[in-house]
């Protein structure tokens, strides 16, 4: 079963679109601003460091290290009384500087999460088609 | 802004827990809180002619006007933002409207009730919530609540400075030693360092005693021109600066965790705290009393950085020190035992505090305090905070 599987559904518009497009697509794509080479996130129609009203959004490898961590055992609603304990992370990614996903390690316990752990991008999809970039640990850098 | 507007009168509803006055009326609750900070002021609801509030209050002046007997209004206004960011911005919007003769007296108010269904710690999880474009960047990874977000940046705290648990429980057991003594406090069984660290995890590394109360309950303060306060029943308190915003990098910190890192590391407050202080022409050292916002311990940490009451990083050793004790630290902190303790009616009981400790009618008084601090809740952007003298 999906962890977290309640809170999965999202609402994107036009300016997050292109994200969840390409995770539709197995692609990690953040927005890079076209003129200064920033990256932002979450996706924005202005760069905070240039002004600039441009972005592409270039292929990323899903490599990343994490960069803080929680464990949440309350269940702050009650349907995800099931999922606790579970491990919410924030993560660098390799090749995407400034820029950080919120998200979870799949398949560790939580005492195995770290700051600084290597992580890679490991797909998810839950039953009602949603594509969500999840994380596995990276044992040995390949 | 500088010691132009005074907080004349402070009131405030009974406190319940969270659900207790759900049944009650909320603009007879305002009507209570008012009449309470017009009587200490020495003041009359017709004297009222202004209205200042924030955190998406509901009650507007086309409801409380005619029900609190105000004959009219002359200002109006709510600071942006949920949560209790807006308590210092609410007071400050109320200053400039003073002093800038928009309104003699403004009423700065806010009443908090929650039916059992929505209380604010879940937050983004309740089913009454609807996906949209921002949250979907954390909502579906559970990352839904507050004491999630502040768990996240005080764990990067803790990696990079080295602060611990331990540093956190100070800051609980020092909170409800002062609320022990505070006959209004809702918290006043003794707590133990032992207790603490034993208390159920929540958002590791935050566990319950690291959270704040969800109470019920409302509060006014009054604020007039300093002129004005002069001729009032009680010595006038000043606002000395107020802050309302932080760095626009900061933005949707707390739920994007997208700030640089030496943000991330912070409370969102180091930007303001600079503006008080040359607002105030003071340093940290020249404060008497915090009133830090403290809906987690651990932020009561990170603000004491961001104010300069010691260096990034040294938030931790300086609780551990016995400073923000009441009465023999160096700065007591929230010594009406804070929303930890005493209650959580986002923050304008801090306003209060300060007041009582400026005027030297406070539970636990630091002797001849001049000064104080006030903050309101680090959240996104804005946050807010001020000065206070006497
Ligand atoms: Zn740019």
């Amino acid at each position: 079963m999906t962890m977290l599987a309640d809170l999965a559904s999202i609402a994107p518009d036009a300016t997050t679109a292109p994200f969840w497009d390409a995770c539709r697509r197995r692609e990690l794509r953040l927005q890079r601003c076209s003129d200064c080479g920033a990256f932002r996130q979450p996706p924005s129609p202005g760069c905070p460091h240039c002004g600039s009203a441009r972005g592409d959004w270039p292929l990323l490898s899903g490599r990343g290290t994490v960069f803080s961590f929680t464990i949440v055992h309350h269940a702050a609603v009650p349907p995800l009384a099931a999922d606790v304990p579970y491990n919410v992370v924030v993560i660098e990614l390799d090749d995407a500087p400034g820029a950080r996903l919120i998200s979870n390690v799949l398949d560790v316990a939580p005492d195995d999460v770290s700051v600084g752990m290597r992580v890679d991008l490991a797909w998810d999809e839950t039953p009602d088609g949603v594509v969500l970039p999840r994380f596995r640990r990276v044992t040995a850098e390949r | 802004m500088k010691d132009r507007a005074c907080i004349v009168g402070v009131g405030a509803t009974r406190y319940g827990k969270r659900g207790e006055l759900f049944d009650e009326n909320p603009v007879a609750q305002i009507r209570e809180a008012l009449d309470a900070a017009l009587d200490d002021a020495g003041l009359t609801r017709r004297d009222v002619d202004g209205f200042a509030t924030y955190s998406v209050e509901k009650l507007d002046p086309s409801v409380l006007a005619p029900a609190l007997g105000i004959p009219a209004v002359n200002y109006s206004s709510m600071v942006h933002g949920g949560g209790g960011g807006g308590t210092c911005g609410a007071v400050a919007n109320a200053a400039a409207a003073v002093i800038a003769g928009q309104a003699d007296v403004v009423m700065v108010y806010k009443f908090i009730t929650q039916p059992p269904h929505a209380r604010f710690g879940a937050a983004y999880g309740s089913a009454q919530v609807a996906a949209d474009p921002l949250s979907d960047f954390h909502r579906p990874f559970g990352l839904i609540s507050p004491a999630q977000f502040f768990s996240l940046l005080f764990r990067r705290h803790m990696h990079r400075y080295g602060t611990t648990p331990l540093h956190l429980a100070e800051v609980a057991v020092s909170t409800r030693r002062n609320a022990m003594r505070n006959p209004k406090a809702l918290k006043r069984e003794p707590l133990t360092v032992e207790q603490h660290q034993a208390a159920r995890m929540i958002a590791d590394p935050f566990r319950l005693f690291d959270c704040c109360q969800e109470t019920d309950g409302g509060a006014v303060l009054l604020v007039t021109s300093a002129e004005r306060a002069r001729d009032l029943k009680q010595k006038p308190v000043y606002v000395m600066a107020a802050a309302m915003g932080g760095d626009s990098l900061w933005g949707q910190g707390l739920t994007s965790q997208n700030q640089p890192e030496d943000l991330y590391v912070s409370a969102g407050h180091a930007h303001m705290a600079k503006r008080l202080y040359a607002q105030a022409g003071i340093t940290p050292d020249d404060v008497d009393v915090a009133l830090l916002y403290d809906h987690f311990t651990g932020m009561v940490i990170l603000q004491l950085e961001d104010y300069g009451f010691c260096k990034r990083g040294e938030g931790g050793d300086l609780v551990a020190s016995g400073a923000i004790r009441w009465p023999d630290g160096r700065l007591p902190v929230n010594t009406h035992g804070g929303n930890l303790s005493e209650v959580y009616l986002l923050g304008l009981t801090h306003a209060i505090e300060a007041v009582r400790q400026l005027r030297g009618e406070a539970v636990n008084q630091v002797p001849d305090a001049e000064i104080a601090l006030v903050t309101a809740g680090p959240s996104n952007l804005p946050s807010s905070s001020m000065l206070l003298r006497r």
